[in-house]
């Protein structure tokens, strides 16, 4: 019995060995595993072994089966393996071949630049508000300390609906209805579209973006507008920038100032892109004015603030070095697909 | 306003520093410096020479040689110049020097032009002589200039001199950018007193006199105001014998530097202390005057009056005018009358200097359609006090200038001057509201520089007159920041208690909007707000539509930017033409901005601003790839129902066929479609567009971020496909009704999955199926569940008159 055991194994083993097909590795289980298999006749004959021997033989069996089991394991994962790599082989591709994409479409420069600045400021604790396009003179010019007759109205350009309302021609409207709720402390921007009626060309549109922010709280002061500019500066433009305030005139704003960045480009060296001056003009901010505190019910001896505008479409040509301002309304994919 | 930096030192005469020094200084102060021009700009070894000797050129005709004497030597010098002669003084410039520029007044090289000795002709030449042009100048400052040949010197000079300082070139012209608020900065005076409290030195005012003639002015003129609301102070000053005669060089240079054309003596003297004093003045022939009397009154409806310049004006009752006994003879502010303007023959000149209503003056100005230089001045509002130090300076001139005779006296009419403003000094409080730490005596100190007198009894800071913009705390507060200087200020953040930064939902759904859209291969495009109302044609808009009921631009740049827009479409169509045109291919935009519905017309209130969230397409894709579009977007606002889309929509521009309202929960949202051809037509856009517009303010209530897990289904699904052929009339949309309100609670979802039309379908159907999935969260389905709900949505679908395919 035990030599028959052996030859069945044996021929098993070279009938693996044999075999150079995954079905051809099957045949040899069905043959000598299978239900009617050589193995299984030997158990199936175990009535004819004597009892005392049975136990014996019936671990002869397992052993072999055992070991016919490995053989085939092994014979079929070395020729699964084998398959495989041809496999592999045969799907080699280019890989320099171009790529297919899904065309994902692209935000405006302004948008871009807006989001940034949104993102700024949002991190400060500032609320992003909204204020109306078509705007009543009041909230243009009269609450911001610009009455009628005002000279800062002709350097303005409005278009007028009618007498009373107007196109807004700076964001800064929306900080006196901000005001007007009568909910203090304020921190927030308003981004938004204003007009002024200036023929279009390269550095000028009748309709383009601004940017206002107002703080107001108990002891806001000068050095706070500083700083908070400053650190919105770096922000913007990368850690490295200065920033430089001079003395200007708002009529909503005492005192005011106009504040420059130092070239991104150069440095501060001087270059073509800041003209040599070293610095770029980028907003316009002050002291929110006592008049313009006091119209909106806010006690200018208890409450102080600042305020500042800042253009979008200036940051957006400055940062992404665009060289007409008629691109932005053009809206030709090849531009737009730059950003 | 331009001024010539040794204008101003002549009134800071300790005043010592360089261009760019100065520029920064006072930029930094708030007198912002645009930019300056320097006059001896690449203007190097230029002397005087004196030419002693001029022969003829051997082989040239045009040519002359020079024997120039340039004090150490002679040089030879041939030259072209047609207008020399023996015994002239010329400027010289010698071998290795340099000039600004070429001798026909073009655009000057950046590094100027270089002279070196050479042969003109064969004959040696050790130099050049120079045109005003060459210098870098031009007859405007240099009147005694040839239009064409070499300066000669007019006055007194020494060979070897500096020519360049003796033609007095070693000056900047510097320009300022003065803010509305400074009026008293728009005179040299004025930025001198800037430039003296910047550089902290002694201002001092030109010191004015006048002799008179000892005759009375009051037998000459009188003055009478009778609207003293728009003119506070009338000064009137009497000169007579006048001779007219140019005004002598450094006040034409000054002049011109200022950009003023130099006229004569009586002109250049009135605009001259306009300059000085920011006072502008009239001089009027007084023979031509009526009555020896001035009025000054309003004009009336309808009259015409004839200005200094020739032109008929038209004038209304609210513009002032300046009158003798009979007729007008100045638009007040404005400009002079031709009936009384000075010519060469002038005997007698009647000398105004007033101060008018500003908001009037600029009122009037563009009524009149008039702005000149006084104008500009007066518009701001000036200070009354002003009027007389600015006539008597104008007098004082006419008897340095040897021009006339001032006749004694002045007639001065004003109303009573506003008291000087007075303002508490608080030290803390500017400390607090400037962040600081400056001591009271710096900012005394401050004050003093600037002419603000501080008593300290009162404890009140008195500012001057002529600082008509200090008037409250923040202004002194600004004063002292500028002078302490914004750089020292420190930096700091607002204390003060934290707030949370917001966007707002609205932006919020927004910026979703951008990001679906990018995703789906479209592009940010930016449209103007106002358009032509011409585009209500190009979109077949009906004419009775409630859509041309517009927001209307009353002084719009022209009627292509007149009407602020009703639909969004005109913007994204345009930009797609633009596209088409420039040939690219496959342009997808997008567009987030209002549209502009008036609540009544005309406008009497706020419109309504309606964000439209507009997309736009040619090439790749078709109305259903726009659909997708819509759908993702609601999807990923949380608005999870099905939309309904109602192909009766009514969009005249959209193709009548293929265009639908978008309805979620029964409102409608928006529409899509595709172009009607014949809208496309009109932007010359020849291929089919597609596009989809969402209004944003209908979509916002039904849009949230807020998502709840609602668990993966443990229980198996059940789906059965039905196969239907269905009138042509019917909508699958009309199907999917009766399968959502049908397919009861265990409905999971439903999946057309075909459709077709065609021969093996009978005429008027098609053929459609669906796949249709039910599932219950808490248990397996049976089948009778399946069945029932099934039976329920079958006999639904018959009544649509829709049979079923075996």
């Amino acid at each position: 019995m035990k030599e028959k055991l052996e030859k069945i194994k044996a021929e098993a083993i070279r009938q693996i060995n044999m075999s150079d097909a995954l079905d051809k590795l099957n045949d040899v289980r069905v043959n000598f595993l299978g239900k009617k298999g050589e193995l299984t006749a030997v158990l199936k004959s175990m009535k004819e072994v004597a009892p005392e021997d049975r136990p014996k033989v019936g671990q002869l069996v397992n052993e072999a089966r055992e070991e016919i089991e490995r053989v085939l394991e092994e014979a079929k994962a070395g020729m699964e393996k084998k398959l495989r790599e041809a496999k592999m082989k045969a799907e080699v591709i280019d890989v320099t071949l171009p790529a297919q994409k899904n065309s994902v479409g692209h935000r405006h420069p302004n948008t871009i630049a807006l989001e940034e600045v949104e993102r700024i400021f949002i991190g400060m604790g500032y609320e992003v508000v909204e204020g109306p396009e078509i705007e009543k003179d009041y909230y243009n010019f009269e609450a911001l300390n610009i009455p009628a007759d005002h000279p800062a109205k002709d350097e303005q350009d409005t278009f007028y609906i009618n007498g009373d309302i107007l196109l807004r021609t700076q964001t800064s409207g929306v900080q006196v209805h901000e005001m007007e709720k009568g909910r203090l402390p304020i921190r927030m921007i308003a981004p938004g579209r204003v007009f002024r009626a200036d023929e279009v060309d390269a550095t000028h549109s009748p309709s383009f973006h601004q940017i206002e922010g107002l703080v107001i709280d108990k002891n806001i002061t000068f050095a706070d507008l500083k700083g908070t500019l400053a650190e919105f500066a770096k922000e913007l433009f990368g850690e490295g920038t200065k920033v430089k305030f001079r003395p200007h005139h708002f009529p909503f704003t005492e005192p005011s100032a106009e504040m420059d960045v130092s070239c991104f480009k150069c440095g501060g060296s001087g270059c073509r892109f800041c003209k040599g001056e070293g610095w770029i003009e980028i907003l316009g901010c002050g002291m929110v004015h006592p008049k313009v505190l006091k119209m909106c019910n806010i006690n200018p001896e208890e409450y102080t603030g600042f305020a500042f505008g800042v253009g979008l479409e200036r940051i957006a040509l400055l940062k992404y070095e665009i060289d007409d301002m008629r691109l932005l309304y053009e809206n030709d994919i090849r531009f737009l697909k730059q950003f | 306003m331009n001024t010539p930096l040794s204008w101003i030192k002549a009134y800071v005469p300790e005043l010592e520093c360089g261009d760019k020094e100065y520029m920064d200084a006072m930029t930094l102060s708030g007198t912002k410096v645009e930019g300056f021009t320097r006059l001896d700009k690449n203007l190097e070894k230029i002397v005087v020479g004196h030419i002693e000797k001029i022969e003829r050129h051997p082989d040239a005709d045009k040519l002359i040689i020079c024997q120039v004497n340039i004090g150490t030597q002679t040089i030879q010098i041939v030259t072209g110049a047609p207008n020399l002669k023996e015994g002239d003084y010329v400027p010289t410039v010698l071998d290795g020097g340099k000039v600004a520029g070429g001798h026909d007044g073009g655009p000057m090289p950046e590094n100027g032009i270089k002279i070196k000795a050479g042969k003109l002709r064969g004959i040696e030449s050790n130099g050049m002589m120079c045109s005003i042009e060459e210098l870098g100048s031009s007859r405007d400052l240099y009147p005694e200039a040839p239009e064409n040949g070499v300066y000669v010197f007019q006055k007194e000079v020494t060979p070897g001199e500096d020519a360049v300082a003796a033609l007095g070139l070693h000056d900047t012209v510097v320009e300022y950018e003065v803010t509305s608020n400074r009026v008293d900065c728009y005179s040299v005076l004025g930025i001198a007193r800037e430039a003296a409290a910047t550089f902290r030195k002694p201002f001092q005012a030109p010191v004015v006199s006048v002799n008179g003639n000892g005759e009375d002015v009051n037998n000459y003129i009188s003055v009478e105001i009778q609207d003293k609301e728009l003119c506070t102070r009338y000064c009137a000053r009497v000169c007579k014998n006048i001779k007219i005669a140019p005004s002598p060089e450094w006040m034409q240079r000054r002049l011109a530097a200022c950009g003023i054309r130099p006229i004569n003596n009586l002109v250049d003297i009135t605009n001259y202390v306009m300059m000085e004093y920011g006072q502008p003045m009239h001089a009027y022939d007084l023979d031509l005057v009526a009555g020896q009397k001035i009025i000054v009154r309003r004009a009336q409806d309808g009259d015409e009056f004839c200005t200094l310049d020739g032109q008929v004006r038209k004038l209304d009752a609210d513009m002032l005018m300046i009158c003798d006994a009979e007729k007008e003879i100045g638009l007040a502010g404005i400009m002079g009358g031709e009936n009384s303007k000075i010519t060469d023959e002038v005997q007698t000149v009647l000398f105004e200097a007033a101060t008018f209503n500003g908001a009037n003056i600029r009122r009037s100005s563009k009524r009149v359609g008039l702005r000149t230089d006084a104008s500009g001045i007066f518009e701001k509002g000036l200070d009354p006090r002003n009027a007389e130090s600015a006539i008597n300076r104008a007098c004082q001139l006419i008897e340095e200038l040897g021009c006339g005779e001032v006749v004694s006296g002045i007639v001065d009419v004003k109303a009573p001057f506003a008291p000087l403003k007075e303002i508490a000094f608080e030290p803390e409080r500017i400390n607090r509201f400037l962040g600081t730490e400056i001591t009271k005596e710096e900012m005394l100190a401050i004050f003093d520089r600037l002419e603000l007198s501080y008593n300290a009894d009162t404890n009140m800071i008195t500012a001057p007159s002529f600082r008509q913009d200090v008037e409250c705390f923040a202004d002194i507060a600004e004063e002292v920041a500028r002078f302490y200087g914004y750089d020292k200020i420190p930096t700091t953040l607002p204390s003060g208690e934290a707030m949370t930064g917001k966007l707002p939902f609205k932006l919020r759904i927004e910026e979703k909007a951008r990001d679906i859209a990018e995703y789906c291969g479209f592009s940010q495009g930016m449209c103007y707000s106002f358009e032509s109302p011409k585009v209500f044609d190009k979109l077949l808009i009906p004419a009775d539509s409630e859509l041309r009921k517009t927001v209307t631009i009353s002084n719009p740049l022209g009627e292509d930017f007149s009407v602020m827009r009703t639909v969004s479409l005109n913007g994204i169509l345009t930009s797609l033409a633009t596209n088409y045109n420039r040939r690219n291919k496959n342009v997808r935009l997008y567009e987030l901005g209002n549209i502009y519905i008036p609540k009544s017309v005309p406008v009497a209130e706020y419109p309504d601003e309606r964000m439209q969230f507009t997309l736009g397409m040619y090439g790749d894709g078709d109305f259903f790839t726009m659909k997708g579009v819509v759908e993702e977007f609601l999807e990923h606002i949380g608005m999870k129902c099905r939309a309904a889309y109602d192909p009766n929509a009514g969009k005249p521009f959209l193709h009548p066929g293929r265009q639908a309202l978008i309805r979620y929960n029964d409102t409608v949202i928006g529409y899509l479609g595709e172009v009607h051809p014949e809208v496309a037509d009109n932007y010359d856009i020849d291929t089919k567009v597609y596009v989809a517009v969402l209004d944003m303010p209908e979509i916002l209530p039904f849009a949230s971020f807020d998502r709840k897990y609602e668990g993966i289904a443990k229980y198996p699904a059940v789906s059965r496909d039905i196969s239907m052929v269905v009138p042509k009339t019917v909508l699958v949309g009309d199907i999917e009704k009766v399968i959502s309100q049908r397919g009861g609670k265990i409905l999971e979802n439903y999946q057309l999955f075909d459709i077709y039309e065609g021969t093996q379908i009978k005429e008027g159907f098609k053929s459609v199926a669906y796949s249709i999935t039910f599932r219950a969260k808490d248990r397996t389905l049976e089948e009778s569940d399946v069945s029932g709900a099934m039976k329920k949505i079958l006999n639904g679908l018959e009544g649509l008159g829709i049979e079923l395919r075996a």
